[in-house]
């Protein structure tokens, strides 16, 4: 358990370094890359939790699509490429208490509530020895939540239509 | 490990998004803050499902990164909308539906 504590600490570390300056930086490209960051890292908090399904599915929709789709709105919106002072609006200082205030908060209220907790990875979701998730998540997916996989489907399909109907020039 | 290192890291991350969400003008840069808070959300999820032996979490999880791409995609179309409408996608010049 201690290496993955120590993986643990490390992804954390990144991943906190990378989500401050993703909302600090003065670069919008760079911000993109920070982002990058963020969500590779999640990806790997995933697996170090056994869930190596959501991990694959993270890394294909998130990094491979939405960062390619962000970076191709800043692009197409001319942002500033470099520095720039444009960014940010003049209520930083309220934002910065208020998620502070946020932080502070939840965290008090999750060391109340789970202050000694201690994930059982012993069990059947949560085992490597069973040879993964993937089936497990699979037959739930496919039996129990079937018709919400169908409705989700729909929906990618109805934003997808729509984003093409809005952003087309006419 | 602990179940709390993974909410507090997920609490931690999710401020910040909301941080970037308060404290942007740039439409894209509060899109990219969006993505953060349901990423951490997910984190949340998994946590969970993991810690209570239970696939829902997992679902739930891939169900929300799905809804995340779709709300991405809209949320692109209608700042190129207002790019194209306005040269700018200033989110503080946008008030029109002001009160």
């Amino acid at each position: 358990m201690l290496a993955q504590n120590i993986i643990f600490g490390l992804l954390a570390v990144s991943m906190c370094a990378a989500a401050v300056k993703l909302v600090t930086t003065k670069n919008v490209v760079h911000a993109a890359l920070y982002l990058v960051i963020v969500l590779a890292g999640m990806a790997a908090q995933y697996i170090l939790l056994g869930a190596e399904f959501v991990a694959v599915v993270q890394v294909l929709v998130y990094i491979g699509a939405i960062t390619v789709l962000i970076l191709f709105g800043i692009m197409l919106t001319r942002a500033p490429i470099g520095k720039s002072q444009e960014l940010d609006n003049n209520q930083r200082g309220i934002s910065a208490v208020v998620a502070l205030f946020l932080f502070g908060s939840l965290a008090a209220l999750l060391m109340k509530a789970f202050g000694r907790t201690k994930i059982d990875f012993g069990n059947s979701v949560g085992s490597l020895a069973a040879g993964g998730n993937v089936k497990i998540v699979a037959d739930s997916l496919f039996s129990q939540y079937l018709i919400p996989f169908e409705v989700a489907s729909v929906l990618l399909l109805a934003a997808l239509v729509g984003a093409v109907v809005v952003a087309r020039q006419d | 490990m602990m179940l709390n290192q993974f909410l507090v890291l997920s609490a931690f991350l999710f401020c910040c998004g909301v941080y970037g969400v308060l404290a942007r003008k740039n439409a894209v840069l509060v899109l990219m803050s969006i993505e953060l808070m349901i990423n951490s959300v997910n984190m949340n999820l998994i946590a969970f499902s993991i810690h209570n032996d239970n696939t829902v979490g997992h679902v739930f999880a891939l169900f929300a990164i799905a809804v995340a791409a779709a709300e991405v995609a809209v949320g692109l179309a209608i700042v190129l909308l207002i790019y194209r409408n306005r040269q700018s996608v200033d989110l503080t010049d946008v008030s029109q539906m002001k009160g």
